[in-house]
Formats: structure tokens, sequence, C-alpha cells
């Protein structure tokens, strides 16, 4: 069963991967905004992989050798960004926070991704009761606000605090349950469309089993869409993660570093002057949530053929007149952010 | 009602000046492969009064060439030369001047009436819509919307809307097909333009509908003088209603002639070969010199009794009975046409022997299994026996499944077979249907829609199958692909020697295949017989209007049946 008879003739690998493929046909505008998302995102995911070595300190480092560092400290000399109140280097948390992003990115869109997909191709397969319940419970959590639906689970699975993993999960679990409807819905819809196509008829007309068709014929024509959802709820994710540590749900400072957490704590700072403790932290926040919005927006840009910029006829290399104007536009946004 | 609505119509023209005129035309579109030279290099006029057919197959550049008059052209298209409409030329004048000459000038007719109008707006309106636009602007005088409203009835009437004062005000859903396409014609001729650019009109119509449109367009050039620039792949539109035509192939004009001219005596090597693949109704019938029904003797295949097939109704709506009544049988070795137009349950006959669809009344029996009491279980090993082609052969392969995978499918289904041995079987299959073996390592979409076909029927072969069902397995290729295909099934219908229910709405195609013929009409079965008895002399009263109305490839042969269609209707 599902043997590949012939070997089919396949594209190089960078061809067919999502964001590289998509680079090589964007132009103009939807380039510069695909490379700057790519770019951003590439910073994200250095710094949450090689923290241990970027980061001048710990995440909870309050001392060193030289004795324990001065609380409140502006940016400059020892502490490139300063430190907090409780004498933590801001830089470090800022670095050790995209790692705790990461990790909560990981784990909250790969479970929603596997249950949402399954209960999608399942549901929309098959139909009738199990289909109906499934949508009915999908709407309920839809009605929900995001935040709120996080928080009471995050209170349910433990208790609203907790140490880095449990942090994580606790996270993961909330954002999961959040963000299955959405992945239900789109496999759903994408499954019930693609019942009705003939390839699908032909399989069942040659008496392919339910199992068979699902897994051969609609899995991998379902979740074309996946990589655009993926990022832009990646983006989601991370501003529920923050949404949680900064109503006090998150994770202990002394477990990990949290963006949140570090925000909440600079509110009491912002009214006396002291701007970095608040600022770096909504920095990191706000580009990476940018980086991967407009990787996810480009891509669904260049998958639609009608939204896809294209070179001129006749005149090649020749940009659009806006082209150049529109770019520094973009790039005073992302600035003023 | 203040404004004359003929005073804009009679803007003196020279009687031999051209209505259109188009010189050197030039289309390039910008795609992700790369320029597409869509018209490479066009000329053509259109005289006043005048039908002039644009024909060609897909990709020949009719459409684009089209949209160009109106200047419908994407962004992502640049186009060079000229089109002269009235002195102003389309691709060089400014967007105010080009929607001015829209609707006053020039109308354009599209394939498909029922994505043409607009679903919440009245058709009143929508015709007034196009009235209203072009008064106002330029000094004129406003239109109030009760004299927008008068015109639109007038143009409503002009059509042959019956009633129009009272229908002015219903939505497009009240209307039928044909209908709809009235309405969009009337639409175009509220301003009186000169030309009517109709791209495609009678495509997406049934053969009766067809008639009757064709019969409307031809009205409005007799009484109102309009140039019509009609763009068709049928042979037999072109030949009912056009007079002179322009053959068009990847871009270029391969020849131009007056109808008659050209369909006696065509030059070019492209128009020979294309009139030659056109089928004819009444030649090379597979029933020809028939008497009585061929392979009988043997267990038939499929038996229905009084088949009755429901779809049910929303809340409150009885069940629409699809299919009500239907006897027949399918022997074997045995090509079964279905013939009806759409709507008349053809395909869910079809499906619903496939066990696609249920059936809810009467017995149809498929290989001897009742299949009023389908249990996907106990039906499925008699799936090898049955093969089917589905009509689209875009749609019916997985992109992501490479040919080979796609034609091998019921076989590892069924037999589970080595790798080896598929790979073996599917070589040989696709041989078989004339395509080369390496074939079988490309994705669909590397495929031209005649070549996927091809291996449509390659996988519904595969088996071995005694029973083939094939829904309209040509009628989304061009005719040249047609003729090759439809062949193509003929030979390995002799040589594999299975019955086969050949379902479609074309006539001709059916007689080419078929001994046996089925006429389907409102999901009844009002006729069946040898092929070259129904189509030559029909008893029922719907098959004769049904054989009527096809129109035929050849003026002169067409003009005598549109006569005989005319005294057929007003018995």
């Amino acid at each position: 069963m599902g043997t590949t008879v012939l070997e089919p003739r396949k594209k190089s690998l960078l061809d067919r991967l999502p964001v590289s493929s998509h680079i090589r046909q964007s132009v103009g505008l939807q380039r510069t905004m695909l490379l700057i998302g790519v770019v951003l995102c590439a910073v994200f995911v250095v710094a949450a992989i090689f923290a241990p070595v970027l980061a001048p300190y710990g995440y909870s480092q309050i001392s060193d050798d030289a004795g324990s560092f001065p609380a409140q400290a502006e940016p400059g000399g020892k502490h490139l960004m300063g430190t907090t109140v409780g004498g933590y280097d801001v830089l470090s948390r800022m670095i050790w926070g995209s790692q705790t992003a990461m990790a909560v990115i990981v784990a909250a869109v790969l479970m929603s991704i596997f249950l949402g997909v399954f209960l999608g191709l399942v549901s929309g397969y098959f139909g009738g009761w199990l289909d109906r319940v499934l949508v009915v419970i999908a709407d309920a959590i839809y009605a929900f606000p995001t935040l709120l639906v996080a928080i009471v689970m995050s209170i349910a699975i433990n208790k609203g605090q907790s140490g880095f993993w449990g942090g994580i999960l606790a996270c993961g679990f909330a954002i999961t349950a959040v963000f299955v409807p959405q992945y239900f819905r789109v496999i759903r819809a994408e499954t019930i469309r693609l019942k009705a196509e003939p390839f699908v008829e032909s399989a069942q007309v040659v008496g392919a089993s339910s199992t068979r068709i699902i897994r051969r014929h609609i899995f991998a024509n379902a979740t074309r869409t996946l990589p655009l959802i993926f990022t832009l709820n990646a983006s989601e994710a991370i501003l529920t993660l923050a949404g949680l540590g900064f109503l006090g749900f998150g994770i202990e400072p002394s477990s990990a570093a949290e963006w949140g957490f570090d925000l909440n704590k600079a509110m009491s700072d912002a009214s006396s002057g002291i701007w970095w403790t608040g600022v770096f932290p909504g920095l990191a926040i706000v580009l990476t949530v940018v980086g991967l919005t407009l990787v996810g927006e480009s891509i669904n840009d260049l998958n639609d053929p009608r939204l896809r910029g294209r070179k001129a006829a006749g005149a090649k290399g020749a940009p659009g007149p806006s082209t150049a104007a529109a770019n520094a536009a973009i790039a005073a946004d992302v600035r003023g952010l | 009602m203040t404004i004359n609505i003929d005073s804009v119509a009679d803007q003196s023209r020279p009687a031999d000046q051209p209505v259109l005129e188009i010189d050197h035309l030039k289309v390039t579109f910008a795609t992700d492969g790369g320029d597409v030279y869509a018209v490479k290099d066009v000329s053509l006029d259109v005289r006043s009064g005048e039908v002039l057919a644009i024909v060609g197959e897909s990709g020949s550049g009719k459409t684009v060439t089209a949209k160009t008059i109106l200047g419908l052209l994407p962004e992502t298209a640049t186009s060079g030369g000229a089109v002269l409409i009235n002195g102003n030329n389309v691709i060089s004048v400014s967007a105010a001047k080009l929607r001015q000459i829209r609707g006053r000038d020039v109308a354009m007719v599209f394939q498909e009436p029922s994505t043409a109008l607009n679903p919440v707006f009245t058709v009143g309106w929508q015709i007034a819509e196009g009235i209203r636009a072009h008064a106002g602007g330029a000094g004129g005088k406003r239109v109030s919307a009760r004299d927008a409203k008068a015109r639109a009835i007038e143009a409503l009437r002009k059509v042959g809307i019956p009633d129009p004062e009272h229908r002015v005000n219903y939505y497009p859903h009240q209307f039928s097909g044909g209908q709809k396409q009235r309405v969009v014609i009337a639409a175009a001729l509220a301003l009186n333009p000169g030309l009517i650019v109709a791209d495609e009109p009678t495509t997406a119509l049934d053969v009766t509908v067809q008639a009757e449109i064709l019969e409307l367009l031809r009205d409005l050039r007799d009484k109102y003088g309009t140039s019509i620039v009609l763009i068709t792949h049928n042979m037999g539109v072109v030949a009912d209603l056009a007079d002179r035509v322009v053959v068009m192939y990847q871009g270029d004009v391969v020849e131009e002639a007056p109808v008659r001219v050209l369909f006696a005596e065509p030059k070019q090597d492209y128009t020979k070969k294309l009139l030659a693949a056109v089928p004819h109704l009444g030649r090379n019938s597979a029933s020809e010199g028939l008497r009585e029904r061929a392979h009988q003797g043997s267990p038939v295949l499929v038996e229905a009794t009084n088949l009755t097939i429901e779809y049910p109704g929303r809340l409150g709506t009885p069940a629409f009975k699809a299919v009500d009544g239907v006897s027949f049988t399918v022997s074997p070795g045995e090509v079964f046409g279905l013939v009806g137009e759409s709507g008349s349950g053809k395909t869910t006959i079809g499906r619903a022997i496939a066990g696609l669809n249920r059936t809810t009344g009467g017995s149809l029996k498929v290989l001897g299994y009742e299949m009023l009491n389908l249990k996907e279980r106990t039906f499925k090993p008699l799936r090898k026996d049955i093969g089917f082609v589905f009509q689209d052969p875009a749609a019916s392969f997985n992109p992501q499944l490479t040919i080979g995978d796609c034609v091998a499918e019921p076989m590892i289904i069924h037999t589970n077979p080595s790798p080896a041995q598929a790979r073996k079987r599917v070589a040989e299959l696709l041989e078989s249907v004339q395509l080369p073996a390496s074939y079988a390592q490309r994705y669909p979409h590397e495929l031209s829609g005649g070549q996927r076909q091809r291996a449509s029927l390659a996988r519904a072969l595969i088996l071995n199958p005694r029973l083939l069902i094939a829904d309209e397995p040509t009628s989304a290729l061009d005719v040249s692909v047609q003729a090759k295909v439809l062949e193509l099934f003929k030979e390995i219908q002799a040589e594999f020697g299975f019955a086969a229910l050949f379902i479609s709405h074309d006539l001709a195609v059916v007689d080419i295949l078929s001994q046996w013929v089925g006429v389907l009409y409102k999901g009844k079965l009002v006729e069946q017989g040898i092929g070259s008895q129904v189509m030559g002399a029909p008893q029922h009263d719907y098959t004769k209007r049904l054989i009527a109305s096809l129109p035929v490839p050849d003026p002169d042969e067409q003009a005598r049946r549109r006569e005989a269609h005319r005294a057929l209707l007003a018995q």
C-alpha cells in the first residue's frame, strides 16, 4: 500500500521549500517585504538557538565575579541595555526570551497542527454527527476571547505559575486550545472541497478505502496552505504568550526569561524615566511579530496568482515606478515601530 | 422619454467604412514562466451589418483578441498595433474615453450568462446601469430612473423576453439560462452599439437554447444592422450565423474567407484538418447499416427497471426527481450512448451505476448486484470490473501524484502487485492509449488535456473491466483533440471488447461511437433505438426538436435545417 510505483521527477529541494521558492518568484516590493520578514525571523531563530553563547549573562543572573549587578543601571558599560529593578541584565533577558518564545511556538503550533489537521480531515471527509459536534465545539471556542481561554487553560493546567517546562507546556496547551479550531476549520473546508473533486471520486470508483483516500489523495492537497497559517499563528502565539506573561500567568523569572513578564515589571519604571526596561522587551516582541507576519502575508500574496507581482512583459529588469518609493515607506514603517 | 433611443445609433457612418479595424495587433502576457505571446500579428476588419466569426481552438488567441476590442485586458498584458472603433484607437485612448466607447460604440456578450449578471440587482437595474452611465457626462442630459427603466423594457422586448413590463423587475435567478443570455444581450443592446462582441455566447447553453440565441443574434443583424464579432470554437455555430470567418491558430490568423468558401474549399492545411475533425451528424455513424440491436443473447451487465433517483429537497420542498422511471439494459461488448441536455439526469445514471449516487426506487442491477441496497463492503469486489472516465481531465488526477501512480492505483488496490509488475502494466496500458511509456513519470499538469484524457482511459482500463462508464469524456477537449480521442476510444473498445455507457450532450459524438442510443429528457428516457435510426428518423417530439436544433458544420445544409427547425417549431 502507498508504494511509489515510479520515482517521481522532482525539482531541486530549494525550489520546493515554502519560503525559498517564494523568494525566487517574488519581485519588487513583495520581495523586499518578504526579505525583511525572513531577516527578522532569522535573527529571532539565531538568537533563540545560540542564546547561551550570545547572551553576556544568564537569564536569572544578578551577580558575577565582580559582585552584584547594580539595580536599574542605565544602558552602557557592562550592561549594554541596562539592568532592571531586580538587577537582571536587560540584554541577556531579551536574548534568552527568544528561546522561551521559540519553545512555546514550537510546542503550541506543533500540537495544534497535528490535532487540527487530524480532526479536520476526519471531520470533513466523513461528515455526519461527528462533524457537527466538532464544528459546534470549534465555534464555541472561537466565541471566547483568545487571551481569556489561554488564562483559563493556564490556571487549569498548573495553577497559573510554574517553572520552565511546566510554564512552556502550560502556555503551549493554552495556545493549542485556541488555535486548534483554526487549523480544524481550514483543513475541514479544504477536505470538503476536495471530497467533491473528480480525482477523489475516481479513487472511490476504483474501490479505494477511506483511509487510503484521506492519506494519499486528500492530505497532501489539503495541507498546502499550512505554511501560511503557521507563520501567521506563530506571531499570534508570541502575542498570546506575552499577554499571559504580562498579566502574570507566565513563567517565573528564575525559571526562564519572558518578554511579557519583563514588560509587566517595567510598568512602574516607565513613570520614573527608566525607559530601557520596557522598550527593549517590547521591541523584541514587535520585531518578531512583524517578521513572522511579513513572511506569512508575503507567502499569502505570492501563492495567489492574482496578487503576485510580475516583471512587466517586454520591459526586462525595469522596476515599476513606485517600487523604490514604496520600499522607502516600508523601511520607515519598520523603523517607526 | 426625452431622448430618442435611435439617435445614438444613427451616427452618420459611411456605408463602406469598417465598424472595427484591427491592425497588426500584438498582445503579450507576463507570466511566471516568462512572456507569453498570446496574439502575434492579427489584422482584420468588420463591416457594418456583418457577422464576423473568429474561430480557433483553445490557446489560439481568439478571446484575447475579443477582449482587446473592449480594452478588457488584465494588467499583466501589453498590447501593440491598433484597434480602431469609429476612428478611436482603443489601445491608446484614455480611460475616460474608453469608458465612453464601451457600451455606446461596442458592447460585449459573455460566455456564462449566470456569472455575467449580478445576482443582487434586478435585470432592469443592470440594463439601466449602462444607459445612465453614458448619459450625464460630457454635457449630456441625465436620464431619470423612469426613463432608464422604460428603455430597459424596450431592450428586453427587442430580445424577445415575454411580458417585459413585468419581468424588468425580476432578479437574474428567476430566468432560465437562455433567458439570462437574452438579458445579457439586451444589456449590450441598450445603447444601440454599432458592434457587439460575443465571446462564446452559446457554449454554456443547451443545443435547443443555443438555436434560439443564434436566431436572436441573426435577427439583430437583419433588423438593426448591428455588426457582430462572434468568437467560438463550434463550427456548427459558425456555419449557422457567420458571413465571414477568420481562423486563428497560436496567435496568428491562418485563413480568412467568406463562410461558404471556407467550408467548401479551405485553403490552409490547418483549416482543412480542423474542419475534418468536426463531428458531423449522420456521417461516420457507428450503427451504419445496423437493422437490429447487436450483442444480444448473453446475460446483460446493467439492467435498469423503472429506475428512480431522487435528491432530497430542502425543508418543506418536495424531493427532486433527477431520474424518473428509466428502464434500459447494457449488454457485454455493446456501446450504449446516453444523450440529453443539462439536467436530464444522464450523469446521475452514470454515477449511480458506479455507486457514487444512491438509487431511491425501481431496480438497478450492475453485474448482477442490486444497487438499491448498496453496501460499499459487498460492492467493492465488483468495482474492479467497472472503469470510469470523468469529464474534466484536469481535475480527475491527483496533482500530487505522477501519472504512473494514478494509472496504477486501481491495480494496487485490487491485486496488490509488486512495483515491477505495476510498472510493466502501466507501460503496456500507456502504450495502448498511444502515450509514450516515459509519461508515467510526469505529473498531470505536465500533460495536455488530450493526453490526460488518454491517461484517464488507461487508468479505467488497467484491470480489464467488463464495463466502462464515460461521462462526457471529450466535452472539455478541442475538436481536433476530441477527434483523436474518439478514434482511440473506438479502437480500444474493439480491441478490449468491454461494454460502455457513453454519456454525452453531443449527438454527433454519440452517433460516432454508439450502436444503441437512449435520449433522456427531464429524467425520462423518451426514446431509445439504433443510433442511426434515432438520429435519422426520430419518433419523439423532443428528439425531433433536439436533432433539428443541432447546427451542422456546413452553411448550405445548415440553412436548410434552419428552415426545417422553424417549421417544426411553428407546428
